[in-house]
């Protein structure tokens, strides 16, 4: 567990790690994670996908199991409660704090006005779907509710959460890898424009029952959702799960090209000795959807990266392109204007 | 039920811009308008030194006029923007679509626009008690959240509105679409998005009309048209009907929906006519029954 | 034991054989087997014990499934001449093979070369990376299929280790049968 240690040298930030899981708990904090996040089964947590996240019973075995070993847990309630449906948030907030999440991760205001209120001794996060991307937005959130700490939207640049990070009066989380949020967080309604499903009341953006792959006559891959057609993949092209921001389309001045955005991963080990030079609290991963072989991988990774660092020594980045979406990994918005 | 004009969403030139709303001020049975820039810092200087002249006119004409924030607040131009606007509190209320307005408003009424992420009663109530005094709903909320929100808002003295027409707003990026499509990046956009006043349509490879691009923000592609359901509305207790407006006759579209609300004429009708006046685009009420919002429930 | 005694009741004798020569006795070249005409019969009662074993052992496998274990998933490993269906229902848990040329009713097809579902099997690959690299190709029910993903991702340890283990006395030979497709299979295949 030297992953969990706190570095003898300057300052050190902390790995936060997904788990959609409780093996995928397990996993992470064998691998050195410092932290690691997860939520409820159901809509209040933002990947409410089938099969994945933890019961009630589940939690509080993983926070036990967790803090025997020196790391914490974060508990999502990070999604927004639709009229008439507040109670199943409550519940998700109270129980949080019962099972003894070192925080908890929230969006919505009238989530983060109860917790503030009902559980004033916890520590609350900001989550990124709250998308508190100015210093103004994020010192409202720290005046209104006592937030520690926020996690800031995949769309700035480093010289920016620089910036950030000096005028706002909590800790920094960022994101170094996984999914790249190409729409702001909280404020994308594209999935229940096809779908039916909200992002941010259902906790699922592309949910898998809307989700199908046709093959087509000449041997492409379909991949689609609802009733439209999100990409198409040639026989040899690698495919990617139909999230509409990743696809491909037809416009006036283009066909069949990325509008948005390509199939890329995150991933910001080029960046992270600025980003930690930056003053950022914590580097997050992304991918409580994603399956244990790729947490032990990406978090030891990364665990081996920023120990390295510490160390004084260059990161290698080469193995955690197996694991991109499509292969390919980009630093994003974090690395230039370019970008936008 | 009132009827509302709210934000123009896209790169219109300034003088068509102005225009528009000189027109609406004389001649749309309208009560209040929504103007200012939602989408694009970069895109305020082209008209903000009419904005005087615009309210004018529109307070002249009778309206209730709103000033509209950036929908989404993030590099030096946009901060400076929002400060601007919100310094302009006296002329017009502030409607807020970032949370960093409220820092900057500092207790001052204001009302919330639509991006504003205001989901349940809670987060309304929070809001109330930091000087809200009415409330844009986020264009996804389905009827029987609206209905929650409208009994809420009204035990507490505020008012509603509902997205009732125009293209839905869906998604805002730190990514210009616009510019990329035309192989430029945001800073080097060279206001490339004018081309396409109401959007620029986005089809699925087999052909499907899907989406439109504006700058940073994504719209639906099918026209949201909730004027068979303005009966509804009004049972459910929401305030007004807010018009996104479009390249065409706006002040007709609004004659639609003020007879629609008065119950001069039916909702079927007025659906028959907005197909004749609106755009050439699929109606979308899909939203509002819980469903997929490009679906049609008749 | 209760497998010995299906296996000598059952088992024709190439599966008699792996008992007492190991797994490469049974195997015909790759490209041979693919053309042989399957035994099906023997493997059945394999397979159903298989099954029956994990639901026993793993009982929030079934939980994670939610109603997805009402599905029926075609599992079609490229390099099988025969197809599996599994039907993880907790109320009564089946898995069986069929003959190609009757592929059964199936709400999910996941289809993949050996080594590549095997190492699905037991969480050592991340099946995202497999899929966007087209190793696994999955058609029908996603919501079923991302189900049972996510819930064999919860099961600590290989499954199939569980599955060597669910034979007992015959567990290290089924092992070595196992690690032995993985070779022949994975040498192809790689």
């Amino acid at each position: 567990m030297s992953g969990n240690a706190a570095h003898a040298g300057g300052f050190r930030p902390e790995l936060v790690c997904p788990a959609g899981t409780p093996a995928g708990l397990r996993t992470a904090v064998e691998a050195g994670a410092d932290a690691v996040y997860c939520g409820y089964i159901g809509p209040t947590n933002a990947r409410n996908f089938p099969g994945l996240n933890f019961t009630r019973e589940e939690m509080a075995e993983a926070i036990d199991y967790a803090h025997a070993r020196g790391a914490k847990v974060l508990v999502t309630v990070n999604s927004f409660p639709p009229a008439g449906r507040f109670e199943e948030w409550r519940r998700a907030v109270d129980d949080a704090v019962a099972a003894g999440a070192d925080a908890l991760i929230l969006c919505d205001i009238g989530v983060l006005e109860y917790a503030a209120e009902a559980h004033p001794g916890q520590r609350l996060h900001l989550s990124v779907q709250a998308g508190a991307s100015s210093p103004e937005a994020i010192r409202w959130y720290v005046h209104e509710f006592g937030v520690k700490r926020v996690v800031l939207p995949r769309i700035l640049t480093v010289a920016e959460i620089r910036r950030v990070q000096e005028a706002v009066p909590c800790e920094i989380e960022a994101f170094v890898f996984g999914n790249i949020g190409m729409m702001a967080e909280g404020r994308c309604a594209l999935s229940n424009y096809a779908t039916g499903r909200s992002t941010n009341m259902d906790g699922v953006c592309s949910p898998a029952d809307q989700v199908s792959y046709r093959k087509d006559a000449q041997g492409n891959l379909n991949s689609r959702l609802g009733d439209f057609t999100i990409d198409r993949y040639g026989p040899d092209e690698n495919a990617g799960y139909p999230t509409i921001c990743k696809g491909r389309y037809n416009t006036p001045v283009g066909r069949c090209k990325y509008v948005f955005e390509e199939p890329r991963s995150l991933n910001l080990v080029p960046l992270l000795p600025d980003l930690v030079a930056a003053g950022v609290t914590a580097l997050k991963i992304e991918g409580r959807q994603r399956s244990r072989a790729y947490v032990k991988a990406v978090v030891s990774a990364f665990r081996r990266a920023l120990d390295d660092l510490a160390a004084g020594g260059t990161p290698d980045i080469a193995a955690l392109s197996a694991l991109a979406e499509g292969r390919r990994t980009t630093t994003g918005a974090f690395g230039s204007k370019a970008w936008r | 039920m009132d009827i509302v004009m709210g934000p123009v969403l896209f790169n219109w030139p300034a003088e068509q811009w102005r225009d528009f709303w000189f027109r609406i001020a004389d001649e749309a049975p309208v009560q209040r308008a929504v103007i200012g820039e939602v989408v694009c810092a970069k895109r305020a200087p082209l008209y903000f030194d009419l904005l005087d002249e615009v309210i004018e006119r529109l307070q002249a004409g009778g309206k209730q006029v709103a000033l509209a924030t950036l929908a989404e607040v993030m590099s030096d131009v946009d901060r400076r923007t929002m400060a601007q606007v919100v310094e302009m509190a006296e002329m017009a209320e502030i409607e807020i679509n970032d949370v960093s307005a409220l820092w900057l408003l500092e207790g001052k009424p204001f009302a919330v626009g639509p991006y504003m992420n205001v989901y349940n009663e809670r987060t309304l109530g929070h809001l109330m008690k930091k000087g809200a005094r009415r409330f844009a709903l986020p264009v996804e909320l389905p009827a029987r959240s609206l209905a929650v929100m409208a009994a809420a808002a009204t035990e507490h003295g505020a008012e509603t509105e509902v997205h009732a027409w125009g293209r839905a707003p869906l998604a805002l990026s730190a990514r210009c679409y616009h510019a990329r499509a035309h192989g430029r990046t945001k800073d080097s956009c060279q206001y490339v998005c004018e081309e396409d006043p109401d959007g620029m349509e986005v089809r699925t490879l087999d052909g499907r009309p899907f989406l439109a691009v504006n700058g940073i923000q994504t719209l639906s592609y099918g026209c949201v048209d909730l004027s068979t359901r303005v009966k509804e509305l009004r049972g459910l207790g929401v305030s007004a009907l807010r018009l996104s407006p479009h390249s065409v006759d706006m002040v007709q579209v609004a004659r639609i929906f003020a007879d629609a609300a008065a119950e001069r004429i039916s909702g079927e009708e007025a659906h028959a006519r907005l197909n004749e006046a609106g755009l050439p685009l699929p109606a979308a009420n899909g939203f509002f029954h819980a469903r997929a919002g490009h679906e049609w429930v008749a | 034991m209760i497998l010995k005694d299906v296996m000598r009741t059952f088992a024709p004798p190439p599966l008699r054989r792996i008992a007492e020569d190991g797994p490469r006795a049974l195997l015909p070249p790759p490209a041979l087997l693919r053309r042989l005409p399957p035994p099906l019969l023997p493997i059945q009662p394999l397979l159903h014990r298989i099954v029956t074993d994990i639901a026993r052992c793993h009982p929030r496998l079934f939980t994670r499934l939610g109603d997805s274990a009402l599905r029926r998933f075609l599992v079609d490993v490229e390099e099988l001449p025969f197809v599996l269906l599994l039907q993880p229902n907790p109320a009564e848990p089946r898995f069986t093979a069929h003959h190609r040329h009757r592929v059964p009713a199936h709400d999910v097809r996941i289809a993949g070369t050996f080594e590549a579902l095997f190492r699905l099997l037991d969480s050592e690959a991340d099946s995202d990376a497999l899929f966007f690299s087209r190793e696994i190709v999955v058609e029908g029910d996603t919501e079923a299929i991302v189900a049972l993903r996510n819930a064999i991702d919860d099961l600590e340890g290989p499954l199939t280790e569980d599955i060597a283990a669910a034979f007992g006395p015959l567990a290290g030979i089924l092992r070595r049968l196992l690690a032995a497709l993985r070779t022949i299979f994975g040498e192809k295949g790689s």
